[in-house]
């Protein structure tokens, strides 16, 4: 698999989703922000960071990025495309994924190992994730709190779009455990058709034990093998 | 724009003295211009000269083998670990910003610290910080810590930098004058570093990064005074930080230093353009010549004086090699910074520069910097008359403790004590995914890649010892670093520490510096940690006096094997816990004697410092031979305190532990809170006792065990018991309760 991650300025995750690509046995290669081609890649990731510094709203400039022409053609064609933390929230900000991230709710960043839980496992991004297991990954966000109004929570529902949702270690979805005020706790959804994920915890900080987890391998392993 | 005329009162309204003054006419032979003036009260100042610390610090040890850049040649210390790679290290204060501006204050401290490691080609890979505040009962010293810890957390979290360890204490003293300490360990190849030189006539000066602005101006000489009911007036003295440029800036210079591109750079923090001309071009025994029409502004009008001064943040000076700007001008424009040529290198030792087609300043480079022309002083030591009061102080008259359960609840939800989980967690301490032991425990771990190896850090430093006994309170400041490091399984290497006093002009203030810092050269030596450099802070004094004198010490440790890190909580159920180390009654100075009987009173603990190496080297190996599975240093609240946090500090794994060991029936409370020095608690699988126990034995290092790991409580023979709930809520909850009000 041929594997692009997008470089931002401000993206301060690129690198440690190279290396968890690269582990897992990816051909990955950076793309910077100005440039206009995507073409042969399999995935697309958007990481993790802060694009422009999102003194505005995180994500806001980013989409008007070159790159990010690309990254929208790219999705419709079908190709694969993963947002993690900031490179969700520019998916919600270019419209490849429905509603928005607003501030936590205690108004700080929070940085923390979470529980979630695998709400459709039938995607190409978890369908190798063992049945009932809850994911042990860090979030790391001060803008995560995932919104959306009734009717599209919804549709999300309808159309099994909600793909991770806060949890305990023992996979009860419960409002004690949800870390930012999200709604319905949900961590990530994808579009209806299924190929763009967006999801606020970091599965490259959990793909060896040295760093505390392992999970992390487990939605890696699903796109190299979709 | 007419310069104003310089006189020796004006001088003198620039914090400069009549001596200095006169200093000043004597170097240039005539009165100096209003820019030139400027130049010199900054440079000369206490912040960018050290004129009244030098002489002292230069007493610390400062050389050893594994040192590649002696403390004070470049912006920040490099230490050897080997595989050709090198760690650069620096603490720094940004104390008077963050009293007037927290956030911002604190936002470009670490954001200035920071450039000094990437500066020498250092990629940073951890931030740490030391803070201090007055009690949280104040809405004051809330907002203050809130600001705080967001400036912290904004700058470091959008750099990318993960902040994985720290300390922070709250006392009276420092309601009026907190203290915020940032430092930066950065790994560099041996043969990728930069250094902060110019030299060679005809290669151009570079000015890389943000625009210039009235941001700042005068900066370090606020630094360099007291603090008094007007210092809010100072706020526009405060820079404003963006971290986000910052790292745009930190890609860039990496790249023109891994491509050979320059000659040297340096970071513009104090002084901003004056100090990084002047350092650079005494540095090289060179000279520059500016042109400060090329310099990019914020704003028009700015004068000669002001763009000299300005203390704008992220930037840097660059002297790029002769036909190279091209390759350093495309550089740039990718991270979309801003670069300007400013000026050239000459040989004559002269910093020439022009403004709007006039000289408005013309001074050799070395009559201003430290160790060139800046002043030296020898100030007037005399010990303080409380020492001996408070040294004196008879325990026997102090009630004895009733209730050693309540006595216990007290101190464990001190807000000395408790988890700084709520502050942590607003720190990204995970990105770069290295960080193999996280915030909360003894020192931060994370690991080397493309090796075997990993780093341990931590910053620590107790006021209220040096405050009561200043000499032996420096040595437990570097004895208590170096036993957190060895916890995680780790050498210690080196440190950097940042020595915060009161007004050195005050003979009692600098007997408080120098003793503390002869304190902090006898610990260096004897466990073999020389200082590669530091910062020093004076005038931490508000309206109602000094801070406790606080010197920190940001240690560094060598991990030769990740695998055999070594966490602090228990790990698992039955294994046997030792404590090493004697322990005394000595209460001066503890957290107990605060919380229980609220005093800060006492000698504090006795410190033996070869026994303090002996038993950190006894422990290491332990360690290292694999039979330890947790190890946690015993120092704020005592033996009970740590043995409650062994048990909870994995918060989704806590375990009990049955203490059969009892202490004596007299006063037992004195043997339980004690914070006697050189002590340890490991636990162990019951499988290696014997083993362990010779161990320490045949090294003559007292080894005691305690009891064993399990059960849902703490429970301390028949006296007393505490469910893990209970600790976990004391421990984990009150910083919160207090916080979000």
């Amino acid at each position: 698999m041929r594997s692009a991650v997008i470089v931002f300025p401000g993206s301060n995750c690129d690198m440690d989703v190279f290396q968890a690509l690269k582990q897992m046995g990816c051909r990955v290669e950076f793309v910077w922000h100005k440039e206009h081609r995507l073409e042969g890649f399999d995935l697309v990731v958007l990481p993790g960071g802060f694009s422009y510094g999102d003194y505005l709203r995180a994500g806001a400039i980013a989409r008007f990025s070159p790159i990010m022409q690309e990254v929208v053609r790219f999705a419709r064609k079908g190709g694969r495309v993963l947002g993690i933390c900031n490179g969700f929230q520019i998916l919600t900000e270019a419209g490849l994924l429905p509603g928005a991230l607003l501030r936590n709710r205690n108004l700080r960043f929070v940085c923390q190992f979470v529980y979630v839980r695998v709400e459709n496992p039938h995607t190409g991004f978890t369908h190798r994730v063992p049945p009932g297991r809850a994911l042990h990954i860090p979030i790391a966000h001060g803008e995560g709190n995932y919104f959306i109004d009734p009717q599209g929570l919804q549709q999300l529902e309808d159309h099994h779009q909600i793909v991770f949702r806060y949890a305990t270690a023992n996979n009860e979805v419960i409002p004690e455990v949800n870390p930012n005020g999200s709604v319905a706790n949900i961590a990530g959804i994808m579009n209806r058709e299924g190929n763009v994920l967006g999801m606020m915890p970091h599965p490259e900080r959990a793909v060896e034990a040295v760093l505390g987890s392992e999970d992390g391998r487990w939605i890696f392993e699903s796109l190299m093998t979709a | 724009m007419q310069e104003p005329r310089v006189t020796p009162a004006l001088a003198l309204e620039h914090g400069l003295s009549e001596e200095e003054y006169q200093k000043i006419l004597d170097i240039l032979g005539r009165t100096p211009t209003f820019t030139e003036l400027g130049i010199f009260s900054v440079m000369w100042s206490e912040h960018c000269s050290y004129k009244n610390s030098i002489a002292e610090i230069k007493t610390l040890p400062r050389t050893g083998p594994r040192l590649l850049v002696g403390a004070g040649e470049e912006n920040a210390g490099l230490v050897d670990i080997g595989d050709g790679l090198a760690v650069c290290f620096k603490i720094e204060s940004h104390n008077h910003p963050s009293a007037v501006e927290p956030y911002q204050g604190a936002a470009t401290g670490v954001g200035g610290i920071m450039r000094d490691v990437f500066s020498m080609g250092a990629r940073p890979v951890a931030a740490l910080n030391s803070l201090r505040f007055g009690p949280l009962d104040q809405a004051r010293n809330r907002y203050l810590l809130d600001g705080v810890v967001r400036g912290i957390a904004d700058y470091g979290n959008c750099l990318g930098v993960p902040t994985i360890a720290g300390e922070i204490y709250f006392e009276d003293c420092y309601t009026h004058n907190p203290l915020v300490n940032a430092m930066t360990v950065g790994i560099v190849r041996h043969d990728q570093t930069a250094t902060a030189v110019a030299r060679g006539a005809g290669n151009p000066v570079f000015l890389i990064g943000s625009r210039t602005g009235r941001d700042g101006i005068h900066g370090a000489t606020f630094a360099s005074e007291e603090l008094t009911e007007t210092s809010e007036e100072r706020r526009p003295n405060v820079q404003v930080g963006d971290p986000f440029t910052e790292k745009l800036l930190l890609e860039a210079t990496l790249e023109m230093i891994r491509k050979r591109l320059l000659v040297g750079i340096q970071d513009m923090g104090a002084a901003g353009i004056t100090c990084s001309t002047t350092e650079m071009s005494a540095k090289g025994n060179a000279g520059m010549e500016i042109d400060l029409d090329k310099v990019p502004l914020r704003e028009p009008g700015m004068t000669a004086y002001e763009i000299m001064l300005s203390e704008s943040q992220e930037r840097m000076l660059a002297v790029v090699k002769k036909g190279r700007e091209e390759a350093v001008r495309r550089i740039c424009r990718k991270w979309d910074l801003i670069c300007e040529q400013i000026g050239e290198v000459i040989d004559e030792p002269i910093l020439r520069v022009y403004h709007q087609g006039k000289t408005v300043a013309e001074v050799p480079p070395y009559s201003c910097v430290l160790g060139g022309g800046a002043p030296v002083y020898h100030r007037e030591a005399r010990r303080p008359a409380y020492l001996d009061e408070v040294q004196s102080f008879d325990f026997e008259r102090l009630p004895p403790v009733a209730d050693l359960e309540a006595a216990f609840r007290k101190v464990f939800s001190s807000p000395n004590i408790v988890s700084r989980r709520w502050v942590y967690q607003q720190y990204d301490h995970m990105v770069q995914t290295s960080t193999v032991v996280h915030p909360g425990g003894d020192a931060a771990v994370i690991r080397i890649r493309g090796t075997r190896k990993g780093i341990a850090m931590k910053t620590d430093g107790n006021g209220r010892y040096v405050y009561l006994n200043p000499r032996r309170g420096g040595q437990i400041a570097v004895a208590e670093a170096a036993r957190n490091v060895v916890c995680t399984g780790a050498l210690p290497l080196a440190i950097t520490n940042c020595l915060n006093f009161g007004n050195p002009y005050k003979p009692e203030m600098f007997y408080l510096f120098k003793e503390a810092v002869a304190g902090i050269g006898d610990a260096c030596r004897v466990l073999e940690t020389p200082v590669t450099g530091g910062n020093v802070s004076f005038y931490n004094e508000g309206p109602e006096g000094a801070v406790y004198p606080t010197p920190v010490i940001g240690m560094i440790g060598l991990i030769e094997d990740i695998a055999q890190v070594t966490p602090a909580a228990f790990q698992s159920e039955g294994d046997e816990i030792y404590l090493i180390g004697r322990t005394a009654p000595e209460i001066g100075g503890s957290e107990f004697l605060k919380v229980v009987y609220q005093k800060i009173t006492g000698d504090i603990p006795a410190l033996d410092l070869r026994r303090e190496k002996a038993t950190q080297q006894a422990v290491l190996g332990a360690i290292r031979r694999g039979w330890v599975r947790s190890a946690h240093d015993i120092s704020d609240g005592g033996l009970l305190v740590a043995l409650a946090e062994c048990c909870i500090l994995n918060p989704e794994r806590s375990l009990g532990a049955h203490i059969h060991w009892v202490p004596p029936k007299e006063r037992p409370e004195w043997w339980l809170f004690s914070e006697s020095q050189s002590r340890f608690l490991l636990s162990v699988p019951p499988d290696r006792r014997r083993q362990l126990e010779e161990w320490f034995r045949n090294q003559h290092i007292p080894i005691q065990r305690l009891g064993t790991v399990g059960g849902s409580e703490l429970r301390l023979a028949s006296i007393l018991a505490l469910p893990l709930k209970e600790l976990q809520e004391m421990y984990y909850q009150t910083l919160p309760r207090i916080m979000e009000w």
